[in-house]
């Protein structure tokens, strides 16, 4: 963790310029950012889009007290305490978020949820959750977005709209680079976008499909009859998906043509009825169409590190996300372990939750058992979750204040390169402390 | 009497950088609490730019929130759509049907005038 305590200062009123810097805010990772700082301020972000811009230029250095305990101003080290004390005195206690916070962080949060037989989940759980569960039932096909920018010829997005989610995806990945086998870039790839609206990404495709709401599974379904050459009733396809057969046949044909297919698959895939049915028929899909050609399935994930955090989870205990340790091993088990359920069902009687909104985003049952138990709260800025919180900590910015690694959506891992310190210690800081207190009064140390 | 739409809560661009910009300033707040409504279906229930509908979810939750029509072709009549926050997701129901994952999307909603 070196790079996280490195002094990142200037003197007062000194311009710095940090190349390459890393924008968190979405998947897509960008660590090609030219940070301007200037007395603890971004005032340019070049290369970066409107998210990124938002990102960057609106984080100073927040003007809260970095603890507080029951919405008072406290020190660090009683927040420790307190928090370790919540921690260890529950019998169910969870700790959840993590997709913004370094890996080097969620490592440590792993290890606070070993020691006190606790259940830990991840923001991953209500994004793509549903395809973390299909990846274990179906595999998964995939490759780096490197590979994409220099192969994908027929560049697929379905339930998932880029132009707003992860603005650079078309220009930096998939779409608009000149690659190693794509000399012309956009003019040598064709573009398809299956949506249940004509979203702002379907100005870039080449062939728009309007799918019925709520029926990916049967319009995916339908390709892989058609990938089959089983024949279909149109009247039966065109009610049950929204969309002629003839369109689909279409389609088809030019995924069998291509050289090098990729469907990158959002939201509308995962949180729409069907869930991790839809994400299996989609793996199941890419996985058949190899038969005739290269194709590989992305999902286009949306936090900064929520990858990193699949990964972290993962290499700890066995288990992307919705991990239980109350026996003293981990078990996994999606809609159990997760904290939408651990929380609406009223089980959970104590928590933490790092880099992530709950009150905010949760449910109005889970939102109210939250509100009900003493639990921790680590982040950057004031949240209806941290207004809540028990104990609530003011955290410095990952990626801009502090260093460590996150992973790009594609898996690869890239280092940070902050441009400023900031008074808040980092999640790393805050959790390692709380893990030394924790380890005291479960007695692994004296 | 109340008609029933599908409701597609998303991301956008305002709702993206507002997360970034503050929480609790008007940019986020107005965006989150906008509903989109396909301009037929405006015009079909008398609806106009600015009015307050109530919305109610699956399990009777009820919120309520201002209207603008979708941009030209946006969305199909008989869907709205609303940027992810606290609106979106007071209309998920408690229940993952054993996935972990509230359907957050595609939801049957009711729509009637305030
Ligand atoms: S695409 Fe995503 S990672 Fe890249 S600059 Fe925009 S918000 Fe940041």
């Amino acid at each position: 963790m070196a790079a996280t305590t490195e002094s990142t200062a200037t003197p007062p009123g000194e311009l710095k310029i940090v190349q390459d810097a890393t924008c968190t805010f979405c998947g897509c990772v960008c660590d090609d950012i030219d940070l301007t700082v200037q007395d603890n301020h971004i005032t340019e972000a070049k290369r970066a889009c409107v998210l990124g811009k938002a990102w960057f230029l609106n984080h100073s250095i927040e003007d809260r007290p970095s603890c507080l305990v029951d919405g008072k101003p406290a020190t660090l080290e009683a927040g420790y305490d307190r928090a370790a004390q919540i921690l260890t005195t529950g019998k169910y206690p969870i700790i959840y978020g993590l997709s913004d916070s370094p890996c080097e962080a969620q490592r440590v949060a792993v290890s606070i949820v070993d020691w006190i037989n606790g259940t830990i989940d991840t923001t991953t759980s209500v994004c793509h959750g549903p395809s973390g569960m299909a990846f274990q039932g179906v595999g998964e096909v995939t490759c780096s977005l490197g590979e994409v920018a220099n192969r994908g010829d027929l560049i697929m997005f379905w339930g998932s709209n880029p132009a707003e989610s992860h603005p650079r995806h078309f220009t930096k990945y998939s779409l608009m680079p000149k690659g190693m086998f794509l000399p012309n870039g956009r003019k040598d790839r064709t573009c398809v976008i299956v949506d249940v609206r004509r979203t702002k990404s379907a100005k870039a495709a080449d062939i728009f499909v309007q799918i019925k709401p709520r029926a990916d599974f049967e319009g995916l379904w339908t390709l892989r009859a058609l990938a089959k050459g089983i024949d279909l009733d149109p009247k039966v396809v065109l009610r049950d998906t929204g969309v002629e057969l003839a369109v689909w046949t279409d389609l088809m044909a030019r995924m069998k043509a291509a050289k090098f297919g990729v469907i990158f698959f959002g939201m509308g895939v995962t949180m729409t009825r069907g869930k991790h049915a839809n994400s299996e028929a989609l793996l199941a899909l890419t996985r058949d169409m190899n038969a005739y050609t290269r194709f590989v399935a992305k999902p286009n994930r949306g936090h900064g590190n929520v990858t990193g955090a699949d990964n972290v989870v993962a290499w700890r205990t066995g288990y992307p996300f919705g991990v239980n340790h109350s026996r003293g091993y981990p078990r996994f088990n999606p809609g159990e372990y997760t904290t939408s359920d651990t929380l609406a069902n009223g089980e959970a009687d104590c928590g933490m939750t790092i880099a992530c909104d709950p009150m905010a985003n949760f449910s109005q049952p889970a939102r109210q058992h939250l509100s009900s138990i003493p639990y921790i709260a680590l982040d950057t800025k004031e949240t209806p979750t941290t207004r809540a919180a028990a104990v609530a900590f003011t955290v410095a910015t990952y990626g801009i204040n502090t260093g460590g690694t996150v992973y790009r959506m594609d898996d690869v891992p890239i280092p940070l390169r902050p441009a400023f310190d900031s008074p808040h210690p980092s999640d790393f800081e805050v959790l390692t402390q709380i893990e030394r207190r924790v380890k005291k009064i479960v007695g692994i140390t004296s | 009497m109340p008609e029933t739409f599908i409701l597609i809560p998303g991301r956008t661009s305002d709702q993206g950088c507002g997360i970034s910009e503050g929480k609790f300033l008007e940019k986020y707040q107005r965006e989150i609490n906008t509903l989109q409504v396909p301009p037929g279906d405006m015009a079909r229930l008398g609806l106009v730019d600015g009015d307050r509908v109530r919305l109610t979810g699956e399990d009777g939750q009820v919120v309520e929130v201002n209207i603008t029509p979708a941009k030209k072709d946006e969305l199909p009549e008989g869907m709205l759509f609303i940027a992810y926050g606290d609106i979106s997701s007071r209309l998920m129901g408690g229940d993952t049907h054993g996935s972990g994952m509230p359907t957050s999307k595609g939801m049957d909603v009711r729509l009637e005038k305030v």
